[in-house]
């Protein structure tokens, strides 16, 4: 069985974050990276896959030269080797989806898993238009997950808002995980030695035939506004009571 | 950040996966330890599994066949645990008590000790010190008679890391007459044995690591618990004691950096006169002074890992870090604990904890005292 897990690097959650001096992005100097937390759910399935009926795991992911960190640490968990589409270039869902694509064509697979969404942007995008790229089924936001190699059939737990659903589909398909569906495993030390000679194959947009015009654009980022500080009314209880029932009504307009 | 030549990109992920583990399966967990005064036993079958004991030894042995710097790594790490006890005891296991079987032992011996206790199956311990006899080591009194087949053991060890659960220890004593450096041996004694008796000691901290006195009454050995060279045991011990100086050099510059961590994070956060604490010039210049030290220790620390990892062994140079690192991790500690005030003394924080822990960096493996007669014969200054 052949399975691409699509990675993406994001900041580290605990990461204090900072807009840019243009306010269209965060900067991204002295942040620590991380592969996204649901790629990693993804990355540890495909091992268990992998592990059960044999085959060969790929890791593929996007982004500057820094994203090495996250494919080395995908091929230290177990991934046999790696495809970097190196690009500076900042890309919409759309050109994302379409750059994995053009990836996912030219290796072939029976299975391609990632994560429900990224924790930086929450767009939760890249899946299934990934799915819809390359015609096949998808199921997103799994929860527990079965393979039958010989049907060649998923059968998958979803999770939806106070309950769950069960899905069939055939192969090849795109699955993204949901929290829950594993516990990542930790790269042990001579997985970590080893990773070092695993091959990475590096691709440009131009390569696949991926251009870098976006449908959308970030046009502002800011961060959450501080909140004011309360007030504190004070004076004879008969008139802060009646203060309080007239905020409540014409500023907060609770009541 | 790769940290030229010392540190790679792999022993950065490797950084980055025992920190995660640390915080996930020991961070959590550590203060019923030291409540229990004990570590679980399945944390050593946990770390084996994950890949994270022996991580310097060959493969061949059992282990996972990284350089000295990856178990610097994993000192430094276990470290951020905010206990001593645990890394301490671990460190015995894989840095103390196991690496004169991997040097001097037979393949049975390896087969038998070194590869269950890389496996997380068999708890090692190390028997120098005595009752009598600390630092000290040629005036060791536990005495090793042949006998038949085999040998007889009778005498005392105490302080002894992981010996009330050790399965084996490895143990120096004396099998010849000649007084001095000369009459000792090193045995791998099974404590399952008639005639060892244990009794535990309680401590002021490092407290998730067990400790005991071990009594030896006529304890039978057979021929084949010898380690290594008869009468060399002297110099194998002072061998070993190298690594073990340099290892704990290595956990005392984690246990000071989590602590400036702790510090420093506090003092930027806290608000004092509508100031935080680092708006205050003391506190900064007093953080400024904390990472001043410890990266003076790092850097001698590391210079001199460097060298041991390609076997150029100083026992000056490693004296001086071991004693630089003790005393700059009680000294940063002790800071960081007056930068929390009350929050540092209460033991919702975990300062006051290590600030007992590390007091033992300047006593075991060699007191301060001890590294400074090393140093000062070294240099030549006490024969002259």
């Amino acid at each position: 069985m052949k399975i691409l897990v699509m990675v993406k690097q994001v900041p580290d959650t605990a990461t204090r974050i900072r807009i840019n001096s243009d306010g269209t992005g965060i900067a991204t100097d002295g942040i620590k990276w991380i592969i996204n937390p649901y790629d990693e759910f993804a990355l540890e399935e495909a091992l268990r896959l992998r592990e059960k009926f044999g085959g060969e795991v790929v890791a593929v992911a996007l982004g500057p030269s820094r994203v090495e960190e996250a494919i080395r640490q995908s091929l230290a968990m177990g991934a046999d080797r790696a495809v970097h589409i190196k690009t500076e270039a900042e890309l919409d869902a759309s050109l994302v989806a379409e750059a994995l694509g053009a990836v996912a064509r030219e290796e072939g697979f029976d299975l391609i898993l990632t994560g429900k969404q990224a924790v930086d942007d929450d767009a939760a995008q890249v899946g299934a238009r990934l799915a819809v790229v390359l015609g096949v089924p998808q199921v997103t936001v799994v929860l527990k997950l079965e393979v039958d190699a010989e049907s060649r059939r998923v059968r998958a737990e979803r999770e939806l808002e106070g309950a769950s659903e069960m899905v069939e589909a055939p192969l090849p398909a795109v699955l993204t995980a949901q929290r829950g569906l594993n516990e990542p495993r930790y790269p042990t030390l001579p997985n970590i030695m080893k990773a070092k000679r695993k091959p990475v194959t590096v691709k440009t947009l131009e390569e696949l035939g991926v251009g870098t015009v976006l449908q959308a654009r970030v046009m502002a980022l800011t961060l959450p506004s501080e909140r004011p500080a309360g007030r504190i009314l004070e004076g004879e209880p008969e008139e802060t009571v009646r203060e309080l029932v007239r905020l409540l009504h014409e500023e907060a307009k609770v009541l | 950040m790769p940290y030229p030549p010392y540190f790679t990109a792999e022993h950065d992920l490797f950084r980055q996966t025992v920190r995660r583990f640390v915080e996930q399966e020991i961070t959590p967990v550590v203060a019923q330890w030291e409540e229990v005064g004990e570590f679980p036993r399945d944390i050593l079958r946990r770390m084996a599994e994950l890949g994270f004991l022996g991580v310097h030894y060959p493969p061949e042995v059992g282990g996972q066949g990284g350089d000295y710097f990856m178990a610097v790594v994993l000192a430094e790490e276990l470290a951020r645990s905010g206990a001593g006890g645990f890394p301490m005891a671990l460190a015995v296991q894989t840095d103390m008590a196991t690496p004169p079987i991997w040097r001097f032992g037979t393949a049975e011996q390896i087969a038998r000790y070194l590869i269950p206790a890389l496996k997380g199956e068999k708890l090692a311990c190390l028997g120098i010190t005595e009752p009598d006899h600390g630092s000290d080591v040629a005036g060791i009194e536990t005495r090793a008679r042949r006998e038949g087949q085999g040998w007889l053991i009778q005498g005392s060890k105490t302080f002894i890391t992981n010996g009330p659960r050790a399965d084996f220890m490895t143990l120096v004593a004396r099998t010849g007459d000649t007084p001095g450096y000369h009459g000792l041996s090193l045995f791998l004694v099974d404590l399952d044995l008639p005639g060892v008796v244990r009794t535990r000691l309680d401590k002021v901290g490092m407290r998730s690591s067990d400790t005991a006195l071990f009594h030896f009454d006529q304890v039978r050995v057979p021929q084949q618990a010898l380690l290594g060279e008869e009468g060399q045991g002297f110099y194998h011990i002072m061998w070993e004691l190298q690594g073990e100086r340099l290892i704990s050099a290595a956990g005392a510059l984690g246990s000071a950096q989590y602590a400036y961590d702790i510090a420093c994070d506090y003092a930027k956060a806290r608000k004092l006169f509508d100031r935080s604490l680092t708006g205050f010039q003391v506190i900064a210049h007093l953080l400024a002074e904390m990472a001043t030290e410890i990266e003076a220790a790092r850097q001698l620390t590391y210079e001199t890992a460097w060298n041991f990892a390609r076997g150029t062994i100083s026992a000056k140079d490693i004296a001086l870090a071991k004693l630089v690192s003790a005393r700059m991790v009680n000294w940063v500690v002790d800071r960081a604990v007056q930068i929390l005030g009350g929050h540092g003394y209460v033991a919702d924080w975990p300062l006051e904890r290590m600030w007992r822990d590390v007091r033992l960096n300047r006593i075991g493996a060699g007191t301060d005292e001890i590294m400074k007669e090393i140093i000062s014969q070294e240099m030549g200054l006490r024969n002259s």
